[in-house]
């Protein structure tokens, strides 16, 4: 270890984010393959969940093929020195859910709220420190709010006994001066950890990520291949590369990761991982990144362009988890034809 | 005419129970609101009850306790003030109308099966999502069976107080049983998502089903009357979108606007489950007054 160089702890979110690319259709087979990869590399901590979360498998979001159960299970199992991190949008997924996925080895507790609503995570943040676990507090969608309301929110992690609280820029909407300013405010504002998690809908999951960083942000999420909702989230390998060169300590080897992403994860991507136009205009109108696959069915089913459907979301400020706005609104457009 | 009427009173003046006394007092044609409680002075609904000359205390479920004229009481507390209260009313003989997702008494939903439980001592009026969105799940279930039933109710930020947040899962889980119980989904899944857009939204509610028989029209003609039932309570309870088939699933979308008279439009979350709780404490009041419908 070069003692001298800031460590940057990488929360690996291929198999979680990811999961929207793939429509949830991960079996355990490629869970385990892509952990034991991952924690090869020296990847410090691994998450795995439905894309929306514990107990996300649902009409409004997708049925996984495999149970969350069954993938913590796998992870773990698959684990030998990573943490393992789940996902849990109060709302969608319960206590019970989280009990369920302490009970199959997760270590690491994310709890994500749409950024001015974090006082519904009270219950579920204490039941995991009740439970010995690292838990995390994440305010999704923070471009939609200025750096002093998500400082207020953030706080109220900090006061039910969050570790760290994430800035999610969900819509990948950010550009690096706003990533600085929120990172910068709650940065000065918490005494405990900030996170940070990008989209790449305008091309800036790498550059916004070294923003934070840069403002002080000490945890990151990256998607090997740059998997994810919309255009995908940071993409890991590059990001390892980039922390290096910018003089940060990630633990992970550089090589081995670009071989987990051309050898374990390439072949089980589905789709490429760009900014196609819909993707751009997630991150142009700020609208939640997991949106994406649903809206070009929507707009197929309903044969309305997918456009369309994307500026109007945009303009009616949805938030993360609205899935079902999609149809709605496709519904709507179509019957105005 | 008080003395056609049953003395009810509420407990709880949130804007749930401050809403429910507007109503009663507007609407209620078998029941007489003798008093309200609660248990800080300076709550804006006691003010309220003052100024609409409503009894009421800030000592409270014993004040409502101690007048032995009241028969029916409502709660609009908690869920865990709930389980204490429910003990307290059924050893005092008073029927409870919990507003809570407590969820002690059998689930009632006022089109749906409030005949079978006309009697409990405890109805529950399990959540806002619920009363919105198992008369549509139990209109499709008269038509085929329902496997399998998932809603998502999307509620303004403003319209979700500190009960409703800290509760949540209740919420979700009080409203799967709900779809279960009295929709008649063999299983019932249930998202609740909370918006903050300035103007508020309305209440919103999309009912994803997935159905044994694709009767088409049948499921739409059922839909649409049970539209029309649950309009006769909650004036603003509208069809967003009509069902909508895709291979086993039928997507059903459902607003609901509030009748703005206590609370603003935008909470017709909070308008459906006091509308809720007003045709059930008039069912009761009337079958007490010996009135069959």
């Amino acid at each position: 270890m070069k003692s001298n160089r800031k460590f940057v702890r990488i929360v690996d979110n291929t198999m979680r984010d990811g999961s929207h690319a793939v429509r949830h259709q991960f079996t355990v087979e490629d869970v385990t393959a892509i952990a034991s990869a991952l924690d090869d590399a020296g990847v410090p901590a691994i998450e795995i969940s439905h894309g929306d979360g514990l107990a996300g498998h649902s009409f409004q979001y997708g049925f996984a093929r495999c149970s969350d159960e069954e993938k913590i299970t796998a992870v773990k199992k698959a684990a030998k020195k990573a943490k393992v991190s789940v996902l849990l949008l109060p709302g969608i997924g319960t206590r019970e859910n989280l009990q369920k996925a302490v009970e199959c080895g997760a270590q690491i507790a994310r709890i994500a709220t749409h950024c001015t609503e974090a006082d519904i995570s009270e219950q579920h943040i204490k039941l995991s420190k009740d439970m010995g676990l690292e838990v995390f507090g994440l305010l999704m969608m923070s471009h939609m709010e200025p750096p002093a309301k998500l400082l207020e929110q953030a706080k109220l992690y900090e006061s039910y006994g969050a570790d760290a609280v994430y800035l999610m820029d969900s819509a990948g909407a950010m550009v690096p001066d706003a990533a600085r300013a929120r990172v910068s405010a709650l940065k000065n504002g918490l005494k405990i950890q900030v996170g940070f998690h990008a989209h790449n809908n305008l091309g800036l999951g790498i550059g916004n990520t070294l923003a934070a960083v840069d403002e002080g942000a000490t945890i990151v999420d990256a998607c090997v291949c740059g998997l994810g909702g919309g255009a995908g989230n940071a993409q890991e390998e590059v990001l390892v590369a980039a922390l290096d060169r910018a003089g940060y300590e990630t633990g992970i080897d550089l090589y081995k990761i670009m071989t987990v992403a051309e050898e374990v994860v390439t072949p089980r991507m589905t789709r490429p991982q760009i900014i196609d136009k819909a993707a751009l205009a997630l991150g142009y109108s700020g609208v939640y990144s997991s949106f994406l696959l649903h809206t070009y069915r929507a707009a197929e089913r309903f044969k309305v362009a997918p456009l369309d459907i994307l500026m109007e979301l945009g303009k009616m400020r949805t938030v993360g988890g609205q899935e079902d706005l999609i149809i709605d609104v496709a519904y709507k457009l179509a019957n105005k034809k | 005419m008080p003395e056609k009427r049953i003395n009810v009173g509420i407990i709880g003046p949130g804007n749930i129970g401050t809403d429910l006394m507007y109503k009663i007092l507007k609407y209620s044609k078998y029941m007489n609101l003798k008093m309200i409680v609660g248990i800080y002075a300076t709550s804006d609904g006691l003010k309220i009850a003052d100024k609409l000359g409503v009894q009421n205390s800030s000592e409270g479920i014993d004040a409502l306790l101690e007048d032995k004229s009241i028969k029916i009481a409502f709660d609009a507390t908690t869920a865990s003030a709930h389980f204490k209260n429910a003990k307290l009313l059924k050893e005092a003989g008073i029927r409870a109308i919990d507003l809570t997702p407590a969820a002690i008494g059998p689930y009632v939903c006022p089109v749906v099966d409030i005949a079978a439980h006309v009697d409990a001592p405890n109805i529950n009026l399990m959540t806002c999502g619920a009363q919105a969105t198992v008369p549509i799940v139990a209109a499709i279930g008269s038509v085929t069976k329902v496997p399998y039933a998932e809603i998502v109710a999307t509620i303004s930020s403003k319209s979700a107080g500190p009960g409703t947040r800290q509760n949540i899962d209740e919420f979700t889980q009080t409203t799967a049983r709900a779809l279960e119980k009295v929709g008649k989904a063999e299983k019932g899944k249930a998202i609740i998502i909370l918006n903050p857009a300035e103007p508020p939204i309305l209440m919103r509610n999309t009912i994803y089903t997935a159905v044994k028989e694709q009767k088409k029209d049948e499921i739409i003609a059922a839909v649409n009357k049970m539209v029309e039932k649950v309009k006769e309570y909650v004036s603003g309870y509208r069809l967003r979108v009509p069902p909508i088939f895709d291979d086993e699933k039928v997507t059903t979308m459902i607003e609901v606007e509030g009748a703005g008279e206590y609370l603003p439009k935008y909470s017709g979350n909070l308008d459906i489950e006091t509308s809720a709780a007003l045709a059930v404490g008039d069912l009761i009041a009337r079958r007490m007054l010996g009135k069959e419908a």
